[in-house]
């Protein structure tokens, strides 16, 4: 394997290389290029600047290469002679990254720029799973025994007790044999046995049948997510999936079916075999549909909100019209609507809900996740949010391994690329921008996630299933994100010092006046970013300072900062020795 | 009180901004206050509209469930009622639209109101904040400047204060003919001067240059405030218009100045809109801000076709320029606009904002706003239409600068030592008229008013109650220097907090100012409880001389912040989704306010409330049994 990085470099150093980075003077230095980062260091004695960049966080380069003293004052130094720094050439690499961050790279030599923007061309796309630097991520303080993830549905159902009587856990997919996306444990109805399960699952798209994925404590209702069902244009129906969803609720009760697509867009599945639960079949259950965009749409707004928020124009209004265009708040706008509604029919309707769309991997679990957020006082503490992405996103099968393959800056042409796990985060900053008290965790946290989804030092975002993730032996081999946050040096960066736990929902204000641009995610590396983090530096030691009398044992003052992946020197020469 | 026909009206609904039903209440008429109240078994509820907030009151067509009066404030709140008797609607609405529009000064609440203080209170009130205190800190007189009292009569400038900031080389001869070329009388006139760089900001109104005039001392003016700052051979004039109006103006023998005929100037325009531009974009937003569901879409193409974010960025980029020629030039500016009073108050004071951390103390605010807006003749009366008067004079020229000092807190968190809460009380009594700082439109009508002798001063009131303005993530020793915005469109955003500021469900639901300022007051209290622990210690050690008695401690009541009535009310727009409970369910707030002013005396209203205080400005007061939190 080391034989195939090193082929992707022709050229591993390059000296007198000059850096530009947002916010900071031009540094020189050396640009060395490994399996996995791009490492710059500056020249000086003293405190001089690394930098190690991850080549996956890469998501697009520009290269420009030019001849300083023109053609005609240099005529052809001869065929076969290999131009140097010397030769008065140079190039420029210009790397755009995933967590929206731009380099510049001026660097001396034509060939040398060519060979270093190749490179990094090719290692930040490896194809392989198993090449990605997750599988070579050996950190001393970690070990691979240690253990992966935080919760399980096995988990979530032995410490609901009062699940026990009326659901149970199913191991029908133990296999992954019935649904290639889900994990092999689910909550289904007590009622409904494996084989019943298993037909009902060939009802639904891909697999994903209904299954339990939040407990209201409350009123004892909950809220299920799967695909759509298969009805086709002939009107299929299934009787077992119709006993699935029977069995969930009780004979008396009614239940909602939220559809995150339009009614006229659940008609139009029919014709590719999907479709919606029809009234006729589904007595007790009633339907409402709520339009939420998905895929190439999300993934093009995402795209026009960071051009537009990159445009140094002065004008307000090509602003607004721009914010407006690209449609990314109107996302966030449905996104917390729907999840608030879901929220509604559960907690002040006393309902159950049933959520899809088409494939029941994007919106839907957008949808499921935010209405948590919004009820479960305990998804909104740090572990208890880490809890809800691992079983929300990680194991109910998000293909973060697709959605998040490029970001917004990348000219390849789009596949199945889609910020939904980025609206997810945006839509709980702008929970916590509302209720700066009720969640646990700070918006340094929600940074990091939105870095880490895309590309990562840690195995937690690789694939886009269990079954994956089985297959490649991510867990032995890699490192855990959440378990490395939960570590309480790590755990005192991303926590909000303000955190005061409230046992009530919290309903955001959807009104358009009250969601906002998230700028400490579009404007992270300008100098905006760095006024916020003083401010909550600030905080931080208001805080302590105040609650020392309280907290006799309160722990040392450490630095806020962003969350960069610049420094760990030491991972770096684990790596280049390995190269 | 003869304008009050119908002093109260019973079974009146308050309506939501959906239009849906709230509570049945009794609507009240005073002499200075609309005053709803709810109760029902657990709460009372009492909504309170000084009549001077009010700015339009309007009759809906009759519908099914009553009359429907649609009351629009100045402070942007909307009150939506259904009366149930149309003659009863009929006769409050003529009573307030009587009462929202006094004919003479007199009927201004100021005059009534007593907030219970001696006359030497009074003056000391009035003395807190003075001008030539202000001069002395800039550093002046010194061997460039003068502060002259050549206008203390009003006759050189009938719309400058007494004081004014004058080159020392400028003559008697230069300052009168300079002041006769300029529209107003407004001459040329030391607005800020910036110590380190001994660059000076200074303010005027258009020249009467027209196509051809010229004016030798109006001239000679100019090069004695360029000779007046060593360090730079030129000055920056600033037309803070637009081009085409500047140009506009010449034909009517106005204009703006030629470079030709003034040695050393740098001429630009800054192209903010006027007055009745800036009235329309307002009305405008407002409109938006009134929709009842709009999409984000909706939400967004108003909010660009308003235009108010333009204008606000306008006055913004204005006033960098200005800061950024004095600290990184070291050239002086001259900034006018057409009369000097609105735009040029704007930019010059947001100049002082960002040049000078001491304006953004609550102190150094105060001054800023007495300095370049009271007494430099910002035009209040007219401007906020305290009185009966030509609408087209009004204009929320006040407004776009405290937006503007909200748009520097929100991207300096740090540098304030206000809060928002400070900029929307200030904003308040601009326009509630219970102190006597803005009314009238100049310095020469507030004494010929006699407003120091016969109202109170807003300042001392909210010297006192500092604390709930308080910013705590204040750092005034890393902000010690010169604020460099960026002006990029993306860093203006829809200040909900002002202009949807009576819709409680479209704000935050927590606040982190208010939480950290509770943080930091229980601190303050635990500290003083350990010094005096360590006193009465100190004291039975026989270590400290003391007065004999046990050691117990009195609790401490110092450091509790005072409630005041605008803003630390649950208030909304008929939106009563009950967000905030008044802590301690009693008459806690409502007795605080009568100890302060009991003295009402005649003018004490005579509404049947159980409260007999009168609160003073516009409000929501609830108490509750039960509480009900989030």
């Amino acid at each position: 394997m080391t034989m195939e990085f090193s082929e992707h470099i022709k050229t591993a150093n390059v000296d007198d290389v000059v850096l530009k980075l947002p916010l900071r003077p031009a540094l020189k230095g050396t640009l060395c290029v490994t399996a996995h980062h791009l490492v710059f260091s500056e020249r000086k004695e003293e405190g001089s600047y690394q930098l190690l960049l991850l080549l996956r966080s890469v998501d697009a380069i520009e290269k420009s290469v030019e001849n300083l003293l023109g053609y005609p004052q240099y005529p052809s130094a001869g065929p076969g002679q290999r131009m140097t720094g010397l030769s008065g050439s140079s190039g420029t690499i210009v790397i755009k990254c995933k967590d929206l961050r731009i380099l510049q790279f001026d660097i001396p030599g034509m060939e040398e720029c060519l060979n270093v923007a190749s490179s990094i061309e090719a290692l930040s796309s490896l194809e392989s799973v198993t090449e990605l630097y997750p599988f070579f991520h050996r950190p001393r303080e970690l070990s691979l025994s240690e253990p992966w993830g935080l919760s399980s549905p096995q988990q979530q159902y032995a410490q609901t007790e009062r699940l026990w009587d009326r659901w149970r856990l199913s191991k029908v997919n133990r296999n992954f044999s019935v649904c290639m996306s889900y994990p092999r444990t689910v909550i289904v109805p007590c009622a409904i046995d494996d084989i019943t399960l298993a037909k009902a699952a060939s009802f639904r798209q891909g697999g994903r049948f209904p299954v339990l994925c939040y407990y209201h404590r409350s009123n004892g209702m909950v809220i299920m997510r799967s695909s759509q069902p298969m009805t086709g244009a002939n009107r299929k129906r299934c009787r077992e999936d119709e006993l699935l969803l029977q069995a969930a609720i009780d004979e008396s009760e009614m239940g909602y079916i939220i559809d995150t697509r339009s009614a006229q867009q659940a008609q139009q599945a029919r014709m590719a075999g999907g479709g919606f639960e029809s009234k006729a079949f589904y007595h007790h259950w009633r339907r409402l549909h709520r339009h939420l965009e998905r895929g190439k749409v999300l993934q093009e707004s995402l795209i026009k909100l960071v051009e537009a928020c990159g445009d140094p124009s002065q004008n307000m209004d090509r602003w607004l019209s721009k914010l407006e265009n690209s449609k990314w708040l109107s996302h966030v706008h449905s996104a917390l609507s729907t999840a608030g509604l879901v929220a509604e029919c559960v907690e002040r309707d006393g309902h159950s809900v049933l959520v899809h769309g088409f494939e029941g991997t994007d919106t839907t679990l957008l949808v499921t996740s935010l209405a948590q957020l919004i009820l479960d006082p305990a998804s909104r503490t740090f572990r208890g949010f880490l809890q809800l992405l691992e079983r929300e996103w990680v194991q109910a099968g998000h293909p973060f391994r697709q959605r998040c393959a490029h970001s917004a800056h990348s000219h390849a042409r789009l596949r199945q690329e889609c910020p939904a796990f980025l609206l997810l985060l945006d839509a709980t900053w702008q929970l916590g921008r509302q209720f700066p008290l009720a969640l646990e965790f700070s918006e340094v946290l929600l940074l990091r996630l939105a870095q880490d989804a895309y590309a990562s030092d840690y195995g937690t975002f690789l694939c886009s299933s269990e079954q994956e993730r089985c297959a490649l032996q991510v867990k032995e081999n890699t490192h855990c994100l959440f378990q490395f946050l939960l570590r309480r040096e790590e755990r005192e960066k991303y926590v909000n010092p303000l955190y005061e736990a409230t046992d009530l929902a919290i309903w955001p204000s959807v009104h358009p006046q009250s969601l906002q641009l998230w700028t400490g995610l579009f404007l992270r590396w300008t100098e905006y970013a760095q006024t916020m983090d003083e401010a909550r530096e600030e905080i931080w030691t208001i805080v302590k300072e105040r609650k020392e009398t309280d907290r006799p044992k309160g722990c040392a003052h450490t630095t806020l900062s962003r969350h960069d992946s610049f420094t760990n020197v030491e991972n770096l020469m684990d790596e280049l020795t390995v190269l | 009180m003869e304008h009050i026909i119908t002093p109260k009206v019973e079974y009146v609904k308050l309506l939501d901004r959906y239009g849906k039903e709230s509570t049945i209440g009794t609507l009240y008429l005073t002499a200075t206050h609309l005053i709803y109240v709810e109760q029902d078994n657990h709460t009372r509820k009492e909504t309170w509209v000084l009549h001077h907030h009010i700015s339009s009151v309007e009759k809906l067509s009759l519908t099914v469930s009553g009359c429907p009066l649609l009351i629009h404030c100045k402070t942007f709140q909307r009150l939506h009622l259904l009366l149930p008797r149309e003659r009863d609607t009929q006769d409050v609405y003529q009573s307030l639209i009587r009462l929202c529009q006094p004919v003479s000064e007199d009927e201004l609440y100021a005059f009534l109101y007593n907030p219970n203080q001696t006359e030497a209170e009074r003056r000391d009130g009035w003395d807190l904040i003075d001008m030539a205190t202000d001069f002395s800190r800039m550093g002046l007189p010194n061997e460039f400047w003068d502060i002259s009292s050549i206008n203390s009569s009003y006759e050189l400038c009938s719309t400058y204060p007494s004081l004014l900031g004058i080159p020392k080389t400028a003559t008697v001869a230069t300052v009168t003919g300079s002041a006769k070329f300029r529209s107003r009388g407004r001459l040329p006139a030391l607005s800020y001067y910036h110590k380190d760089t001994k660059a000076a900001v200074c303010r005027c109104s258009q020249p009467l240059s027209g196509l051809s005039s010229r004016c030798v001392e109006d001239e000679q003016m100019l090069k004695c405030i360029n000779d007046a700052n060593p360090h730079c051979p030129f000055i920056y004039v600033v037309d803070t218009r637009p081009k085409l109006n500047a140009m506009a103006n010449r034909a009517a023998g106005k204009g703006y100045e030629n470079e030709e005929n003034y040695p050393n100037i740098r001429f630009h325009f800054q192209g903010i809109d006027n007055i009745h531009v800036m009235r329309s974009s307002l009305q405008k937003l407002l409109e938006l801000c009134a929709l009842r569901s709009p999409t984000m879409s909706d939400y967004l193409v108003g909010l660009e076709s308003s235009g108010w974010l333009r204008h606000i960025k306008s006055v913004m980029d204005a006033g960098v320029f200005l800061a950024k020629a004095v600290c990184d030039e070291g050239a002086s500016v001259l900034v006018h606009c057409s009369d000097g009073w609105d735009r040029t108050a704007q930019v010059c004071s947001l100049a002082c904002v960002l040049l000078d951390p001491y304006y953004r103390t609550i102190k150094g605010l105060m001054v800023l706003i007495e300095r370049e807006w009271i007494s430099f003749g910002h035009k209040f009366n007219h401007r906020c239409g305290h009185l009966e008067g030509n609408p087209k004079e009004v204009s929320p020229v006040f407004t776009q600068f405290v937006e503007c000092v909200w748009h520097l807190c929100e991207q300096f968190p740090c540098a304030f030592q206000f809060n928002e809460s400070y900029l929307l009380i200030i904003h308040d009594h601009v326009y509630a008229c219970q102190y006597g700082n803005f009314i009238g439109n100049c310095q020469r009508e507030q004494q010929e008013m006699r407003l120091r002798e016969r109202t109170f001063s807003l300042w001392p009131y909210l010297l006192q109650n500092q604390a709930e303005f308080q910013n705590p993530l204040y750092k005034r020793a890393t902000h010690n220097t010169v604020l460099r915005p960026s002006t990029l469109p993306l860093h203006f955003k829809f200040w909900c907090g002002m202009y949807n500021r009576y819709d409680k469900g479209m704000q935050p639901r927590q606040s982190v100012v208010n939480t950290l300022l509770a943080l930091t007051l229980r601190h303050t209290q635990e500290q003083k409880t350990m010094t005096e622990l360590q006193r009465q210690l100190a004291v039975v050690d026989g270590i400290l001389p003391g007065p004999i008695g046990t050691v117990s401690l009195p609790p401490d009541q110092n450091g509790c912040p005072r409630t005041t009535p605008t803003t630390s009310f649950g208030q909304s727009n008929g939106d009563c989704t009950s967000v905030s409970t008044c802590a301690g369910g009693k008459e806690d707030s409502g007795l605080e306010m009568s100890s302060q002013k009991e003295a009402e005396g005649s003018s004490a209203t005579e509404h049947e409330l159980q409260t007999k205080t009168d609160k003073p400005v516009s409000m929501v007061t609830q108490k509750e049994k039960v509480t009900e939190s989030l």
